[in-house]
């Protein structure tokens, strides 16, 4: 699953996203709430809140590597993983 | 030297728990050659730890934790509690306070800084982002992560006192370009009242071999130039001073408040053109922009030319 | 936040002072009724936040209750310097003997407030400093001990008033140091205070104004003299584009992008923090530069907020362009900001490197936000461009466009 803001894209990929587990610790752990449990507990990704992104990498720690990707469009898609 | 802290300065963070002072704190551990930020307060958190600072509930546990006095304190809590934090860290002995919190009703403050010079502690701020001597030590948010606060302060002549936390960071930053470090530089806060003003700072600066020139940022409203004009007169002070002021378009609105609480014209006294004229008569040159203070300051040292 | 003269009166009768039997309306046919409750001369007062309303017109003097409703029915609709009343004072034309000054103001130098007392009253206390200075006493009191009636009695002494009025005059000056105490004023003011044929004393106009700060620990005060909360009171009221500007800083809670102040010039600003929009907004105008608004952020705002400051700006009729400007920031992250602006820009369906004559922030983040700039081809400078340098090159910009 990929979602694009302006500035910030955010990359899970489909295992990931199916994990109600690693959904709520991506919930808990992002300060800007770019992610969301949805039905099922599934993880959602909040489109109006992916320009928020601080780039603080909580993400990244609260999930198994390579699983969430942060990417940054306006530097030639630099990712943050 | 430096003036109110060095390398040795012990101290606690009150409301460590906090968003910003979560931050702050970190920051100050980090910068120049490390903090010694003994403990933070917050009640009810006894027992957790802060990047490492262990939390009490009261001062009085960080005092007896630390084995001894305790020199300063930063207070972060919310307004409504502030003037409890502060009495509290008064009455522990702790000499020197640090208010970051904004908002706070101008009585609190007058008696919390009554309290201090009855027990002979000082108060820095409120509203203001504390003190910072380059390369050693910071107590406060005073220019931001270690990184940034290297990139704009280093050490040298000049002391810094600013009515405007982000203003003290620009203007150190631009003299340091010049070549001009900073003894100390203290953001004072930019309320009405304030723990420590010009005139109260500048006889701890005046006794520091280190610094030969002051650099200040002030605005309209109160009565704190006139103050400084006065002191510097009357003590014939061996410093040069050179002053910036902003807001001078608040000339033409009194009664609208811009920037700071404490910015505001209220009478006739506390205009800017008011006061760049005392400030003028007492011999404190007035820059019209940041970057001419540099080359004032360094003329005024030349000449050995005192305010 | 200044009291208007009718509240101003109604706390300081709370707090045990005499005033006259005036009333309150904002209509011209109770102005008449309360004039013939009254019975006998009255004087009509426009009840206004600003100075001049004797001059302008606003306070008029009535025999009989007809007449009262007649100057009140004129003072309801007389503008007294860009302000319409919020209603007439009817008070009785009392018969004075002497007017006194009493007020408690903050000295921002000792740190404590001070109570002035002059025997020469109904005019502005400074002229009456300057003139007749041994008219004047002031005593600083303090604010951790209790305060005590010999303070007053030494400050009304020290200006050579004895006797019964000495005495009198006391627990007058008493209550209005606790009243400016306990309910956090910058300023409590009796001017006149009148001394009437028979020998007492009764407050006949008053100034007061509580600390926006303490406001919400007066809640109740307040909600008793139907002060609402959106009542800021300000020197002049806020404008349409002010409260949409209140309303953007009420967005989310991270940070400040708030005191939008309304001006009438091209240049729109987008300028903090405190100290950096006010020398900010002088360099602008020193060069010559009109500035369209006045703001401040500060505190590390969400992108939300400074998209929709820099939005709110730019759909000002007449701005041209936008300068994005600070002092070196520690806290607001330049990044932050400079996604907001250029997303304002692109949701106006405006070329961000057309609309932002200048972005200078710099400091944190600033790595991340000058990569953003130049991505969208926005002319940015760093700490090595000076605030007055940066204001100036906006200026020229927009002066090309004006060309």
């Amino acid at each position: 699953m990929r979602r694009d803001g302006t500035f910030i894209a955010v990359e899970v990929d489909d295992q990931s996203a199916a994990d109600a587990n690693l959904a709520r610790k991506l919930t808990e752990a992002c300060p800007v709430d770019i992610f969301a449990q949805g039905g099922g507990g599934l993880l959602e990704i909040v489109e109006k809140n992916l320009d928020e992104c601080v780039l603080c990498r909580l993400c990244l720690d609260a999930s198994p590597a390579g699983a969430v990707k942060i990417i940054k469009l306006y530097d030639d898609s630099a990712v943050l993983a | 030297m430096s003036i109110l802290i060095d390398a040795d300065t012990t101290f606690i963070v009150q409301g460590i728990t906090g968003r910003e002072a979560v931050n702050l704190t970190r920051e100050c551990l980090d910068y120049g050659v490390g903090a010694k930020v003994v403990g933070g307060v917050t009640p009810g958190r006894l027992g957790r730890e802060v990047h490492g600072v262990p939390v009490f509930d009261t001062v009085a546990q960080a005092v007896a934790h630390h084995g001894g006095r305790i020199d300063g304190s930063v207070v972060t809590v919310p307004p409504a509690f502030t003037k409890d934090a502060v009495f509290e860290a008064i009455e522990n002995g702790i000499g020197l306070i640090v208010i970051v919190t904004e908002r706070i009703p101008r009585r609190d403050v007058a008696e919390m800084v009554e309290l201090a010079t009855l027990r002979g502690a000082r108060i820095i701020g409120p509203n203001c982002l504390g003190i910072i001597v380059p390369d050693v030590i910071k107590m406060g948010g005073i220019g931001g992560p270690a990184k940034n606060a290297a990139q704009a302060y280093t050490p040298g002549p000049i002391g810094v006192i600013s009515r405007s936390g982000g203003m003290t960071t620009e203007m150190s930053s631009t003299l340091s370009a010049a070549g001009l470090g900073q003894s100390t530089a203290v953001s004072i806060g930019g309320d009405a009242i304030i723990g420590s003003t010009y005139a109260e700072l500048m006889p701890l600066f005046e006794a520091d071999e280190q610094t030969q020139g002051i650099v200040i940022y002030t605005e309209p409203g109160g009565r704190m130039e006139a103050e400084l004009a006065r002191w510097v007169t009357e003590q014939r002070s061996r410093l040069p001073i050179v002053a910036f002021m902003a807001g001078r378009f608040m000339d033409e609105m009194p009664g609208m408040s811009f920037g700071h609480a404490g910015t505001i014209v209220e009478g006739k006294e506390d205009t800017a053109s008011e006061k760049i004229t005392r400030l003028a008569q007492a011999g404190i040159t007035v820059a019209e922009r940041i970057e001419d203070i540099p080359g004032m300051i360094k003329d005024k040292i030349a000449q050995g030319s005192p305010a | 936040m200044r009291f208007f003269e009718f509240e101003a009166r109604e706390v300081i009768k709370r707090a045990g002072i005499p005033v006259t039997d005036y009333g309150f309306t904002t209509d011209a046919a109770e102005a008449r009724e309360i004039a013939q409750r009254i019975g006998g001369p009255t004087v009509i007062k426009s009840q206004v936040l600003t100075g001049g309303r004797m001059k302008a017109g606003g306070v008029r003097f009535a025999d009989t209750p007809e007449e009262a409703e007649s100057h009140a029915r004129e003072i309801l609709a007389l503008e007294i310097g860009g302000h319409m009343p919020r209603g007439v004072l009817v008070d009785p034309k009392a018969e004075v003997e002497q007017e006194y000054y009493a007020g408690v103001v903050w000295d921002g130098i000792r740190k404590q407030p001070v109570m002035i007392f002059s025997p020469v009253g109904g005019i502005d206390i400074e002229q009456v400093a300057e003139e007749q200075p041994d008219k004047v006493g002031r005593r600083h009191f303090s604010n951790i001990l209790p305060f005590s009636d010999f303070q007053a009695k030494e400050v009304i002494a020290s200006t050579g008033v004895s006797g019964p009025e000495l005495n009198k005059l006391v627990p007058i000056l008493t209550r209005l140091a606790k009243v400016f105490v306990e309910h956090d004023m910058v300023l409590a003011e009796i001017n006149p205070l009148g001394r009437l044929s028979d020998g007492s004393f009764v407050a006949l106009d008053a100034h007061m104004d509580i600390e926006n700060e303490a406001r919400g620990r007066h809640r109740r005060l307040l909600a008793d003299l139907g002060v609402g909360d959106e009542e800021t009171r300000q020197a002049r009221e806020a404008t349409p584009f002010e409260l949409a500007g209140e309303l953007v800083d009420a967005t989310d809670h991270r940070g400040v992008a708030g005191n939008v102040t309304e001006f009438d010039g091209n240049l729109g600003l987008v300028i903090g923090a405190g100290g950096g929009s006010l020398t900010l907004f002088d360099a602008v105008r020193a060069h010559g530069g009109e500035p369209a608004n006045y703001c401040e952020i500060g505190g590390n705002p969400s992108v939300a907020k400074a998209c929709g400051l820099a939005k709110l700006v730019l759909q000002k009729p007449g701005v041209d362009k936008i300068a994005v400007m600070m002092s070196i920031v520690s806290n607001t992250r330049v990044d932050i900001v400079a996604r907001g602006v250029i997303k304002a820009c692109l949701e106006l369906g405006h070329d961000p490197g057309e609309k932002i004559a200048i972005f200078r922030i710099p400091g944190a983040w600033e790595e991340e936000g000058f990569k953003i700039l130049e991505r969208y081809g926005v002319d940015y400078a760093d700490r090595s461009v000076s605030l007055n340098e940066a204001a100036r090159r906006a200026v020229e910009k927009i002066q090309g466009v004006a060309a």
